[in-house]
């Protein structure tokens, strides 16, 4: 029961967060855009011109730029292989009745709490250092070399690090999706037959299909600007190695003061992420109107 | 009816389950022993699990050195003010869009969302480069500022699914009684609305505690907060692994602790309800 009064009041107490939202949105976002076009070093202030198209011939014919979109695809494509499925597993074994249940769920789900600088430092300097890291200890006590892995498998380090961050995520968002499955639904498959591998496939997953498709979505968006783990460990290194599309970014503005040639790296990251973000929008548009 | 579980296969289950959960658990712990470690234990091999004589010297020796508490005041003032901040402008936003949807609501509420993908680096150069010129970098003032627009879709939805759930017809009982629209949201909205409000709290704190990309390009010693401070170990002087440990076990364990309060909230929050 609206009235006219209650609507343009609600409109009001709308406004502030419509308002700032989408100043947050497009002040800057027309600025980059703008700043895209420029010839635009912090370094020589002054001499901004107009450059059209170059600064997006540039970035997107740079060398780096190619290293740095297949970094971004297999880091977001290996955690996001490693999360699911982990997940899936973590959270058939997390629903199953056990001793002790809610210690082990917090235990899980705690490296989710930790910040990217703490869980970044910790793995590379007290597990995967090569001279005085566990791993290294664990290797060497096996008879094993010692193995450097921020050298010599960079991306697959930081592709470990970021997992163990969001593995809890989707654990908890899959096993809280596999707890609002149907029992009887199961014991029905179960009398009739269905062994425990139709039972998964035939049952849980599909039922679990909405839950990974809402954990691969959600950790896309955030996996695609993944930063700090890369700026603790390696700084990008070596080379290009782990250089992803926001740390290309990063370093092309604020450490090479490249105004121009970072807002344009800007845009395509923006463009790359709305790709992903259309497939998000339209799932959780579905559900609002269920 | 209950399935019957052998204990057989509960007792294994339990084991399993024991020993991964260990073993995801187990840096956590591994930062929280080497903390009271000297830095010649904390490079020792073979390493020692427990058997150390136990030193708390590392969390004076930080606090000492660095100005610990500093960063942690800073982190507690930007995480809180932040999502207070939020909180303030979101609650009547998500508080009208439940009980007065219009005709856009959704569309508004969508499109709320959608900011929320706008990658970083699309616009760190612009808002870098105002605060530059508007002396905000390394402030409390700035980040408090970024972080309550980043993370204000995430406050909006969730207070909005929460609101959602108070029954209309309460509201309707309320007015035919004769409530005026202030005692109504007064003594009937508030109370049901608490609980919502206070999972929003909590899970925004975490999530603005542990933000790290504006945190790092935008402090540099006056206002960083801990994501920043840590980031500091990462081209130490000397041996640092204990201390690293003891500034780590500081920064996480607040957060830890909130954060297990919250586990139902945070697949709420973090799925914009699409996961319930």
């Amino acid at each position: 029961m609206a009235t006219a009064h209650s609507r343009s009041a609600a409109r009001l107490m709308m406004s502030p967060a419509v308002i700032l939202l989408l100043g947050w949105m497009i002040v800057p976002l027309s600025m980059t855009i703008y700043f895209s076009f420029l010839r635009y070093n912090l370094l020589s202030p002054g001499t901004e011109a107009w450059t059209g198209f170059d600064n997006y011939r540039y970035f997107l014919t740079d060398p780096a730029f190619f290293d740095a979109l297949g970094n971004t695809l297999v880091l977001v494509l290996g955690v996001l292989v490693i999360t699911v499925i982990g997940g899936i597993l973590l959270g058939l074994l997390l629903d199953q009745p056990f001793f002790g249940q809610g210690i082990v769920r917090i235990l899980v789900i705690a490296p989710f709490f930790v910040m990217p600088t703490v869980s970044a430092l910790v793995w590379k300097n007290m597990f995967m250092n090569p001279v005085n890291g566990l791993f290294a200890y664990l290797a060497t006590a096996v008879g094993l070399e010692p193995f450097d892995f921020l050298s010599h498998a960079p991306l697959a380090s930081i592709i470990l690090i970021v997992s163990w961050q969001w593995l809890p995520f989707a654990t908890l968002i899959l096993l809280t999706a596999l707890q609002s499955l149907d029992q009887e639904q199961l014991e029905a498959a179960e009398m009739d037959g269905a062994g425990p591998v139709n039972r998964f496939t035939f049952i849980m997953l599909p039922h679990l299909g909405r839950a990974i498709t809402v954990v691969i979505l959600i950790q896309t968006i955030f996996l695609l600007s993944v930063f700090a783990e890369i700026l603790v460990t390696t700084n990008g290194g070596p080379g290009t190695a782990t250089t992803n599309l926001t740390y290309l970014v990063y370093v092309q503005s604020l450490l090479q003061f490249d105004v121009g040639g970072g807002s344009a790296g800007g845009i395509v990251a923006v463009i790359l992420a709305n790709i992903v973000a259309i497939f998000l929008m339209r799932m959780i548009g579905k559900n609002l109107d269920a | 009816m209950a399935r019957a579980v052998s204990n057989r296969r509960k007792l294994i289950v339990t084991l399993i389950a024991w020993t991964i959960g260990l073993a995801i658990f187990f840096p956590i712990l591994w930062t929280f022993l080497t903390s009271f470690k000297t830095e010649a234990e904390a490079i020792a091999s073979p390493p020692s699990l427990f058997l150390f004589d136990w030193t708390t010297e590392n969390y004076a020796e930080v606090q000492s050195r660095s100005n610990y508490s500093l960063h942690f005041a800073n982190s507690v003032i930007i995480s809180l003010g932040s999502t207070l901040l939020g909180l303030l402008i979101a609650i009547p936003a998500a508080w009208s869009m439940a009980f007065v949807p219009g005709k856009h609501t959704k569309d508004i509420l969508m499109w709320m969302l959608s900011t929320k993908m706008l990658p970083p680096v699309g616009v760190l150069i612009p808002i870098y480069l105002m605060f530059r010129d508007t002396g905000l970098l390394d402030t409390r003032m700035g980040l408090v500022l970024v972080l309550t627009l980043i993370n204000l879709p995430i406050i909006v939805w969730m207070l909005y699914t929460y609101f959602k759930e108070i029954p209309v017809d309460i509201l309707e009982a309320a007015r035919m009684d004769g409530a005026t629209l202030w005692s109504e949201i007064i003594y009937v909205l508030t109370p049901m609305a608490v609980p919502g409000i206070a999972s929003t709290l909590l899970l925004n704190v975490i999530l603005a505690w542990n933000e790290a990309f504006w945190t790092l390009n935008l402090t540099a010693a006056k206002a960083a907060p801990l994501t920043a401070f840590i980031a500091s170990y990462s081209s130490p002087e000397g041996l640092f692994y204990a201390k690293l440990s003891a500034a780590s076990t500081m920064a996480i364990a607040p957060i830890l602790i909130l954060g297990w309060f919250s586990q139902k909230q945070l697949v709420r929050g973090l799925t914009f309800g699409a996961v319930k």
